[in-house]
């Protein structure tokens, strides 16, 4: 019986994904609307007043910097919850007592996580053909770059959902990491239109491989080339999946 | 036939978390084998390490040392198979808020990796008197109800072995009676049962065997009615109708004491023996001219066993 317990991934993803459509009107509204509130302010108020980027009007530009944001904040706090809230109210002792791996729970709820964040993604991106024209030019790759965005802010997301023992936890790797990072890391400009040394300092954040892949995928410009943003996409996902063996292979936080 | 559960040399030290946590020995090297289709009744005082113990065997709780075999898996190497013929009622009541008792029962079938069954689910539910509540939220629950569907979920994925800690806490008379039902019924089906109690009432009501824990060791397992006769001589008190100042010497054969200020004469005797004595004395009690209007046997409770078992020695 060492065949993946697939009943056990099934129960465990569509739990998580029932306790998303319960809640679908919190869960899908405030992102759309503070996605909104971005474009009115910075697409058509200031937008107005910016040049084009690269010949792609401004309200356009934001349209992959404005996903990415979201896609990384939920992916992050969803995950985060699913599994922090099991270990809050005691639930969790029957996923510990129950036959199933480690990876089993992790395709369970990271999938779960990163489903719903691909799906905001989608909802984001029809909201914003609302304010201003978009265009994807390699659909492929903005698929490929959403889904192993969401699957690695998703385990990121877990990581911390595991680490975090209170409530205040839980929200401060989002606000003092996920969010200044997205923010620093070009999804309202072109790094480009940064002075030195913050130009090259930015290179150091990992949130610009992702924003400047996913911005290319929509309008085939970038600030990094397209083969570095893929290749550092893949090596964050490597990086959370190490993190989350080395955590199971310790049994950290989760069993005394 | 071996054992479904073999415990051997188990030990826990819980982790120190400084500054305010200490390392805690929580279990010192426990053997225990379980037989196939007992009911075992695991008692102990608060912090007696019965939780642990149970949480070891479940994988809840990382062993510090021992090994646990279930079925012949090794719990850890094998957990798969050990934890599949596993259910698990934990002490304390954890449940989702927001689901429905339907969902949350089926959640666990699934999570035990077995198909779908309405079928087993609905049988369950019913069993357990939670039938009309099967499509409400958890929380609108009472306690009880919420200690019904904590077994129903244990139950939902068919397990051989049963762990409940401490089922009837918290639950009214009519309804332990249930459980205790509800235990028969699942041993006559073949499963094998261990629960933890407080309530002796419960251990002598329904265990075969008895385990006593104190102090993170198992001080003693026997079987129930062993152990009752073994610690438990019988008493025969005959209620006199006029006082006694002593006992006179034509009764000096019988280990006879008096009491209530002389108007009880008790009789210490052995179940385990041939002949109590009891007609002889009765006859010779006769003959002394000592007349009685009533007669009482007692037997001690598993309740007085215990108590002696884990006293602290008095310094
Ligand atoms: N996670 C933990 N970390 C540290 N110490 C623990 C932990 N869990 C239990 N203990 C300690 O281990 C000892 C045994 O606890 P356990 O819960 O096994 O007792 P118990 O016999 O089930 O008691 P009760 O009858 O009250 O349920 C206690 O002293 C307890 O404080
Ligand atoms: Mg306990």
């Amino acid at each position: 019986m060492t065949a993946m317990n697939v009943h056990a991934v099934r129960s465990i993803y569509r739990f998580e994904m029932s306790r998303w459509f319960r809640t679908v009107g919190q869960s899908v509204l405030s992102p759309v609307i503070s996605t909104s509130l971005y474009f009115i302010v910075f697409g058509a108020a200031i937008g107005s007043l910016m040049e084009d980027i690269d010949g792609v009007a401004y309200g356009s530009f934001l349209v992959p910097g404005l996903v990415m944001l979201m896609l990384l904040t939920q992916s992050v706090s969803n995950a985060s919850f699913g599994i922090y809230f099991p270990k809050f109210t005691g639930t969790i002792y029957e996923i510990l007592s129950a036959p199933i791996s480690y990876l089993e729970i992790v395709l369970g709820y990271v999938g779960g996580a990163a489903t719903k964040s691909v799906l905001l993604g989608f909802i984001i991106m029809a909201t914003a053909t609302l304010f201003v024209p978009v265009e994807i030019q390699h659909p492929f790759w903005m698929l490929t770059f959403l889904i192993l965005t969401a699957l690695t802010f998703s385990l990121l997301g877990f990581i911390i959902g595991i680490w975090a023992d209170g409530f205040e936890k839980l929200s401060l790797v989002p606000t003092l990491i996920i969010t200044p990072l997205t923010f620093l890391g070009g999804s309202f400009y072109s790094i480009q239109m940064l002075p030195e040394p913050w130009q090259t300092l930015t290179l150091f954040n990992p949130v610009v491989y992702l924003i400047s892949g996913f911005r290319w995928s929509f309008y085939g410009i970038s600030d990094v080339g397209v083969g570095i943003s893929f290749g550092m996409t893949l090596f964050f996902l490597g990086l959370c999946l190490a993190v989350v063996a080395r955590i199971f292979a310790t049994g950290y936080r989760l069993k005394s | 036939m071996p054992p479904i559960l073999s415990i051997t040399n188990l030990a826990k030290t819980y982790a120190p978390r400084p500054p305010r946590q200490a390392a805690f020995e929580a279990l010192k090297n426990v053997s225990l084998d379980i037989q196939r289709g007992e009911i075992f009744a695991l008692l102990g005082p608060n912090g007696a390490g019965k939780t642990t113990l149970i949480s070891i065997v479940c994988g809840i709780v990382t062993a510090s040392s021992g090994k646990v075999t279930v079925d012949g898996f090794d719990n850890v190497a094998q957990y798969r198979e050990a934890r599949s013929r596993i259910g698990l009622v934990p002490q304390e009541l954890h449940t989702d808020a927001f689901e429905s008792v339907w969902k949350t029962v089926s959640f666990s079938r699934g999570l035990w990796g077995l198909p779908p069954s309405p079928a087993h689910i609905e049988k369950v539910l019913k069993d357990l008197s939670l039938w009309d509540k099967k499509d409400n939220r958890v929380m609108t629950l009472s306690g009880g109800m919420k200690r019904r569907l904590m077994i129903a979920k244990a139950l939902a994925h068919e397990p051989n072995i049963l762990f409940l800690d401490e089922p009837t806490a918290g639950v009214d008379v009519e309804l332990r009676k249930d459980m205790w039902n509800l235990v028969r019924t699942l041993r006559a089906g073949g499963v094998t049962v261990i629960l933890t109690t407080h309530y002796i009432q419960e251990a002598e009501e329904m265990a075969d065997r008895v385990g006593v824990m104190s102090k993170g060791s198992l001080i003693l397992v026997e079987e129930k009615a062993v152990l009752m006769q073994k610690l438990g001589g019988k008493q025969l008190a005959l209620h006199l109708t006029s006082k006694l100042d002593a006992i006179p010497a034509s009764l000096s054969g019988y280990k006879l004491t008096l009491a209530a200020g002389g108007t009880d004469l008790v009789y210490s005797y052995d179940t385990k023996g041939e002949r109590t004595g009891i007609t002889a004395l009765l006859q010779d009690v006769a003959a002394a001219g000592i007349r009685f209007k009533d007669v009482e046997t007692k037997e001690s409770s598993l309740e007085e066993i215990f108590v002696s078992l884990v006293r602290e020695p008095r310094p």
